[in-house]
């Protein structure tokens, strides 16, 4: 199979599964920026989603889909370091036009997935696991609370600094990820020329800004709104 | 004004495909700020020979730009601080007086090191050799206006052609990859009515070939773009993937 058996079919893969989790992206923000409008829009949104057949389908699909990104991410990476060779240059300088990002994303992508763990351990695990293991509330800071009142959820993380500061640090690094990941993405499987690769960063820029400004926006809000209360 | 200046060496020393290699210091005095890089590393050679030691290995050939066969990455660039030249265009001029130039070999599974700072491109014929053609003789120079040609295309394609296959694209990467060579030979040749014929058959077996190679797999990091001494585009590495993948599909 073509996908798997060449490097530029790899290399569509990995492009195709990070659009994928881009689109998902966009997909939380508008729920997170419904939050911030209305807690029963966005307590509705968790319970029409909760631990049903079409949310645990979406689920197990968006799980695939980070899966495969993550093991041809191992993949390729671990073939580029044999390409490359065992013998390293002693004096090496990046070219101007060469972002950081573009030589980092292995490591960028690691620090993404380690803070994804702990979002799954403060929202996911208490509300869709613990709703398919049989719970309907749990205990959250001393409290109870409901497995789709999201809203509860997010007041009581939000209301910590430290969790704020951990999460805006996830943010810059998925920021730092995806403005290389989308423009590369699009050049991968053969969305450009000279013309377009320079529309396609500026694009770039506007949606990895667009997404991780708007997580940031609603992190900062939530915050500020227990500050406040 | 070009002035003599004094310079220090730090140059990679290994005599062979399998030897351990080190880096040795030499100093040169009075080398003229008009002299090229390569002919610095012929009066090195020159001392060194004279001293009774081992002259440096190193490929070179024309010394005017257009063979490929000098290579060096010089403070960490292949061909030199300069941009859009080769080593052999390289001046010293570039250089001030006390500078320290440090100077190895293409690092890359792909282009092992014969000896010093010789490495060995073969990989780089064999992948043309895998498809970088047009299986039947097309004749002689057609008249121009022969065979009516966009100018963007012909442009497009004379621009790929100036690649001199020196290997720096894949010097320069960290991941190995040679797509910047490997998208110039395929553009070269698909963006043109003789050679277009082949091109879905071309990209898959240059690909296929490359692969085997093991060179590694594009993430599109643009450095083989900027340290390329022709200003070979990225463009071209987008064409090849879609001529590929377009291949792919209608298999
Ligand atoms: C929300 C999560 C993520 C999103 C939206 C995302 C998105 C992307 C995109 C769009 C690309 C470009 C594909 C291409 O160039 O063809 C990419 C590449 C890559 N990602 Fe991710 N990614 C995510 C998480 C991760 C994680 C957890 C890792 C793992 C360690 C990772 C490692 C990589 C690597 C190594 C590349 C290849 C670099 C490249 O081709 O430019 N990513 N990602
Ligand atoms: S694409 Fe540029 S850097 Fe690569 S082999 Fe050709 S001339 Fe050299
Ligand atoms: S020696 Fe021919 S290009 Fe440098």
């Amino acid at each position: 199979m073509w996908l798997l058996n060449s490097s530029v079919g790899r290399k569509v893969v990995m492009s195709l599964s990070g659009v994928f989790l881009i689109l998902f992206l966009l997909f939380h923000l508008a729920m997170n920026i419904t939050a911030v409008f209305s807690a029963e829009a966005y307590n509705m949104i968790c319970e029409l989603l909760g631990s049903n057949w079409y949310a645990l389908l979406g689920t197990a699909v968006l799980a695939g889909g980070f899966g495969v990104h993550m093991v041809m991410a191992l993949w390729l990476t671990w073939q580029n370091l044999q390409a490359r060779g065992s013998s390293r240059y002693a004096v090496s300088d990046r070219p101007k036009n060469v972002s950081w990002s573009s030589q980092n994303m292995f490591v960028i992508g690691l620090v993404v997935c380690g803070f994804l763990l702990l979002h799954f351990a403060q929202f996911w695990y208490h509300m869709m696991f613990a709703e398919l293991i049989g719970y309907h509330e749990v205990e959250v800071g001393g409290k109870m609370i409901g497995t789709t009142d999201g809203a509860s959820f997010i007041n009581y993380y939000f209301s910590h600094l430290w969790v704020v500061i951990a999460y805006l640090i996830w943010y810059v690094a998925l920021w730092l990820h995806l403005t290389h990941g989308l423009w590369s993405a699009l050049q991968t499987v053969g969305l450009s020329n000279r013309i377009w690769i320079n529309r396609w960063k500026v694009i770039t820029y506007v949606v990895a800004t667009l997404i991780c400004g708007g997580f940031g926006f609603v992190t900062l809000f939530f915050y500020i709104k227990s500050l406040l209360s | 004004m070009d002035k003599d200046i004094n310079i220090k060496l730090k140059v990679w020393r290994q005599r062979g495909p399998k030897e351990r290699g080190h880096f040795e210091s030499y100093s040169l005095k009075g080398i003229s700020q008009g002299s090229s890089f390569l002919e610095m590393l012929d009066v090195l050679n020159e001392q060194l020979v004279s001293e009774g030691k081992e002259p440096i290995t190193f490929d070179h050939d024309c010394r005017e730009g257009i063979c490929g066969m000098c290579s060096l990455y010089i403070n960490g660039h292949p061909h030199g601080p300069d941009t859009e030249i080769t080593t052999c265009q390289l001046h010293m001029r570039k250089f001030e007086d006390g500078a320290e130039i440090t100077v190895e070999p293409w690092r890359s599974a792909g282009f092992p090191v014969i000896r010093d700072l010789m490495v060995d491109r073969y990989a780089y014929d064999k992948i043309i050799q895998a498809g970088g053609f047009v299986s039947v003789n097309t004749g002689g120079v057609p008249d121009a206006n022969a065979i009516p040609i966009p100018k963007r295309d012909a442009e497009e394609a004379m621009d790929a052609a100036a690649c001199i296959g020196c290997g720096a694209c894949a010097a320069a990467c960290k991941n190995g990859s040679a797509m910047l060579f490997v998208s110039a030979k395929v553009s070269q040749l698909s963006l043109l009515p003789q050679g277009k014929v082949e091109a879905a058959r071309r990209a898959q077996a240059m690909i296929a070939k490359m692969d085997e190679l093991g060179f590694g797999n594009c993430t599109n990091t643009r450095a083989c773009e900027a340290e390329c001494p022709k200003g070979v585009s990225i463009s071209h590495i987008a064409r090849l993937n879609r001529e590929f993948i377009k291949a792919n599909l209608a298999d």
